[in-house]
């Protein structure tokens, strides 16, 4: 096949060449410059991602007579506007946090299953099973979290608050399903895919021969992943959960979804209500007038730096991993 | 604390091909035996089936008997973890777990077994680096990584770690082939001083290497193109290498092979 | 040391063993869980409207308690908009990838490009929405619109366009560019009709999973699209509809009928990706790309 497709390729393009002998140099020009504009081009949205968030944020900021950073309000549009991002950047980092605490261990189990317990004529039909997860869009998530779990966790919510409440994060004077913890939890299946696949290539790059090692010093399976899987992979781990928190951090629907309206900070992880950056531009997007919008892309803008941060400490981490091994 | 090896009818497969066909040997205490033979001839497969390391490539399965003393390895009741750790494996290539230092190398199989008090493992540890002549080129920094030694060095530490949990054999997977001669010679040196305790089968390419080495050599071959391996003949490893038993043997170590 | 024991290792060792067999299993099936009951319970609530009434009507002049209405206007949105995303950002994507494979080689500039690929992968959903509103909408003065919503939806397939492009690009064979090369084919030449041939059926198959996944993008569709309940035909003249936009209008709405559209709505989107999603990774089993 390869050299039938260089034939059939070189045949085509020297087609074109005969008939004109410039052809060579200008395309090449063009194109090599086209190829070059395309990536300047994805440079220059990056860059306007972020000046065009920062003009429009502008107005609000100049409007906001409540401190933007630690203010617990929310009323732009009023004749005195004051808002402030305090109970957002809580929910948005409690419910991301919460999640990736429940998914990181899960994911490293599904990980490990698949590269090393499974057998092996299955593992990739399973690694495609776990990536299902990461297909359904995550509308389907909220509406199955709303429909489907919220009126589950009810259950669990009273009973964990009823059998638990001494502990701080269960307690609190009313609790539901509508809560940060149902939110993160769907939350944390939404991250599973991202962070066990990515886990799961690390664990496949781990030398045959340390595996061998540690089987030969007659260790079990289990300690075999202790002495040269989990060491080999910690690096990888950490910054698949640290993109998986940055999926968390700025997802949408599913949150917006499964909390309910009521706002505020609290450390009841119980408590119906909470609020995260995106779920709130969602949420109150179409009824907000010209300074509440300013104000949402205000707080966007907050989520986006959040988010760049974390996804650029995750990439950093990988490449200086590439580096040491 | 060596022990006999006693094989008997081993055959060895991957999947529905067989391997190695058919072999019996005895394998003595205190002493090196080599296994010498063109590639591809199932030497280390042999070698993988002693401390049943063969098992773990998804497919490979093993027939026959082999008894440590009076002990099969391969009896309904043996785990398999539990006779990788009284026989220990130095590989090919050398391989120091990364992710340690040179100290946790060495102690990485006596954690496994419950050792933890420091200064029981501190005096293993020097116990095991002398028995590998590597005590004085590393004592200074035994907290540095294992991987940032020279080649030759790494394989000594291999070494250390392999005996630091005091097995009673130690197979040596051809542990030459990636070192150049002169951590090569610090490594037949080091085999020659372990054999008063230990029960060594090294496989090598190299014939001078069996013979420096070695006290007895088996040579095994193929039983014929695209046939399973096989031993030719196990003797003295004078005798195989000045008036062997058999013409293949003698083919393949005056260099008229094939 | 003269008796050896070769039953095993100690107790606590096979416990840990065994302990961490289960657990692994254990999380394995967490996975599963909840991948079952969503699409049980998606196929089965989604059933009960998925009828020929839900695929060639509109919500146009049905409230929220009325039953009956589809989601026709928002299927032909869904395509209209995520087929422009995709004009938009399958070139853009596949000639950024060209230049990090095929002229980059380590520049300063491809470095930084390829940086910006990664970190962009990670731009929230939302964000791209609001971008696409402050620039489009606010600034430029356009009113909401399906082309809005693609541009939003392209600025997220761009990143996973470039990424795919780019493996397959890696794994075309050297030696395929240099015999081109030998022949005195100019160089885009070259990438035109060998390379980017060779590594065609890779392409489509990362561009196939990227549609896949900008198709059911809910958030960046609210502050560019807009809602409407009556057919739109052009995505370029005001508010149009799209299939997770109306699961999410719908699925507000407190009464019975509203829900179970809803639930039509996403069995209908489910559908969609994981056929696409299958189609990509039948595609790719197909015809596995030239690589050695």
């Amino acid at each position: 096949m390869t050299s039938e497709t260089l034939e059939q390729g070189a045949t085509r393009a020297l087609d074109g060449r005969t008939r004109k002998m410039s052809t060579g140099r200008l395309g090449d020009r063009l194109f090599g410059l086209s190829a070059k504009g395309s990536g300047i081009l994805l440079l220059v949205i990056m860059a306007a991602i972020a000046v065009f968030l920062i003009v429009k944020a502008v107005p609000a900021l100049r409007a906001d007579k409540a401190n933007f950073l630690t203010s617990q309000e929310w009323n732009p549009d009023a004749a005195q506007s004051r808002f402030g991002i305090a109970q957002l950047t809580f929910g948005t980092v409690l419910s991301s946090v919460l999640a990736l605490i429940l998914a990181t261990p899960v994911a490293v189990g599904i990980a490990l299953f698949i590269a090393f317990y499974a057998p092996r004529r299955l593992a990739d039909g399973l690694g495609y099973v776990v990536d299902l997860l990461a297909a359904v869009p995550s509308i389907v998530y909220g509406l199955w979290g709303l429909q489907f779990f919220v009126p589950k966790m009810n259950g669990v919510a009273t009973f964990l608050h009823d059998d638990f409440g001494w502990i701080p994060l269960f307690g609190g004077d009313t609790v539901g399903g509508q809560c940060i913890l149902t939110a993160s939890i769907v939350l944390a299946i939404m991250i599973l895919p991202i962070i066990s696949s990515i886990t799961r290539e690390i664990f496949l790059q781990v030398p045959r021969a340390n595996i061998e090692a540690a089987l030969a010093l007659g260790a079990t399976r289990w300690e075999v992943i202790r002495m040269a899987v989990l060491p080999f992979g910690r690096s990888g781990m950490i910054s698949a959960s640290m993109l998986g928190l940055g999926r968390a951090l700025g997802e949408t629907i599913a949150v917006a979804l499964v909390l309910g309206t009521a706002s505020g900070i609290s450390l009841h992880l119980l408590k119906p209500g909470g609020n995260t950056f995106a779920a709130n531009i969602a949420n109150t997007f179409a009824m907000a007038g010209k300074i509440g919008q300013s104000a949402l892309i205000a707080s966007g803008l907050v989520l986006f730096v959040i988010t760049l941060l974390v996804n650029m400490a995750a990439r950093a981490v990988i490449s200086r991993r590439k580096e040491f091994v | 604390m060596a022990k006999r090896i006693e094989v008997s009818g081993l055959n060895a497969y991957y999947g529905k091909t067989r391997a190695i066909e058919d072999i019996s040997m005895t394998i003595e205490p205190r002493s090196v035996t080599a296994f010498i033979g063109p590639s591809g001839c199932g030497k280390s497969t042999f070698l993988r089936t002693l401390n049943r390391m063969h098992e773990v490539i998804p497919g490979a399965r093993v027939e026959g008997k082999v008894l440590l003393d009076d002990l099969d390895l391969y009896g309904p009741d043996v785990d398999p973890v539990a006779v990788r750790r009284v026989i220990g494996m130095v590989f090919q290539r050398p391989n120091p777990f990364p992710t340690m230092s040179i100290y946790e190398n060495v102690v990485a199989g006596l954690k496994l077994n419950g050792v933890r008090r420091k200064a029981q493992l501190d005096e293993i540890v020097e116990k095991s680096l002398r028995g590998a002549n590597l005590w004085n080129e590393v004592k200074d920094r035994l907290g540095r990584p294992g991987a940032g030694l020279s080649g030759g060095q790494q394989q000594r530490l291999c070494i250390a770690r392999a005996i630091a949990v005091e097995p009673q054999v130690l197979l040596m997977d051809e542990p030459c082939s990636a070192l150049d001669p002169i951590s090569t010679l610090a490594i037949e040196d080091l085999i020659a001083s372990l054999k008063d305790q230990y029960t060594i089968v090294i496989v090598t390419h190299n014939m001078q290497q069996a013979a420096r080495v070695s006290d007895r050599t088996a040579f095994f071959n193929l039983a014929g193109p695209g046939k399973p391996g096989r031993m030719v003949e196990i003797d003295e490893t004078n005798k195989i290498f000045t008036n062997p038993g058999e013409k293949a043997t003698e083919d393949y170590i005056t260099g008229r092979f094939g | 040391m003269s008796t050896v024991n070769l039953t095993g290792p100690s107790g606590i060792r096979k416990f840990k063993d065994k302990l961490a067999f289960v657990a692994v299993c254990a999380a394995f099936a967490l996975a599963v869980i909840p991948l079952v009951t969503l699409l049980y319970t998606v196929i089965k609530n989604g059933a009960k409207r998925f009828d020929m009434e839900f695929f060639t009507h509109s919500m146009n002049a049905i409230g929220g308690r009325d039953a009956g209405g589809g989601a026709y206007h928002a299927i032909i949105g869904t395509i209209e908009q995520v087929g422009l995303a995709s004009v938009i950002s399958i070139p853009i994507g596949v000639l950024t990838a060209v230049y990090l494979v095929e002229y980059g080689g380590g520049r300063r500039l491809a470095r930084i490009v390829t940086f910006f690929v990664d970190v962009m992968t990670g731009v929230p959903s939302i964000v791209s929405g609001l971008f696409v509103f402050a620039f489009w909408i606010a600034l430029l003065g356009f009113e909401y619109m399906g082309f809005a919503g693609s541009l939003a939806l392209a600025v997220l397939m761009l990143p996973t366009v470039v990424r795919a492009t780019e493996e397959m690009l890696k794994l075309v064979p050297n030696d395929l560019r240099e015999a081109s090369y030998a022949l005195g084919v100019p160089r885009w030449r070259t990438i035109c009709f060998v390379i980017l041939p060779t590594a065609f059926t890779g392409i489509i198959t990362g561009v196939m999973l990227a549609i896949a996944r900008v198709m059911g993008e809910t958030a960046p569709l609210l502050m560019t699209v807009f809602v409407t309940t009556a057919i739109n035909n052009s995505p370029f003249k005001g508010p149009q509809m799209a299939l997770p936009l109306f699961v999410w209008d719908q699925a507000q709405l407190p009464q019975q009928v509203a829900i179970d559209r809803a639930w039509a709505g996403a069995l209908t989107l489910i559908l969609f990706v994981m056929l696409l999603n299958l189609a990509a990774r039948l595609i790719a089993r197909l015809r596995k790309p030239v690589s050695r």
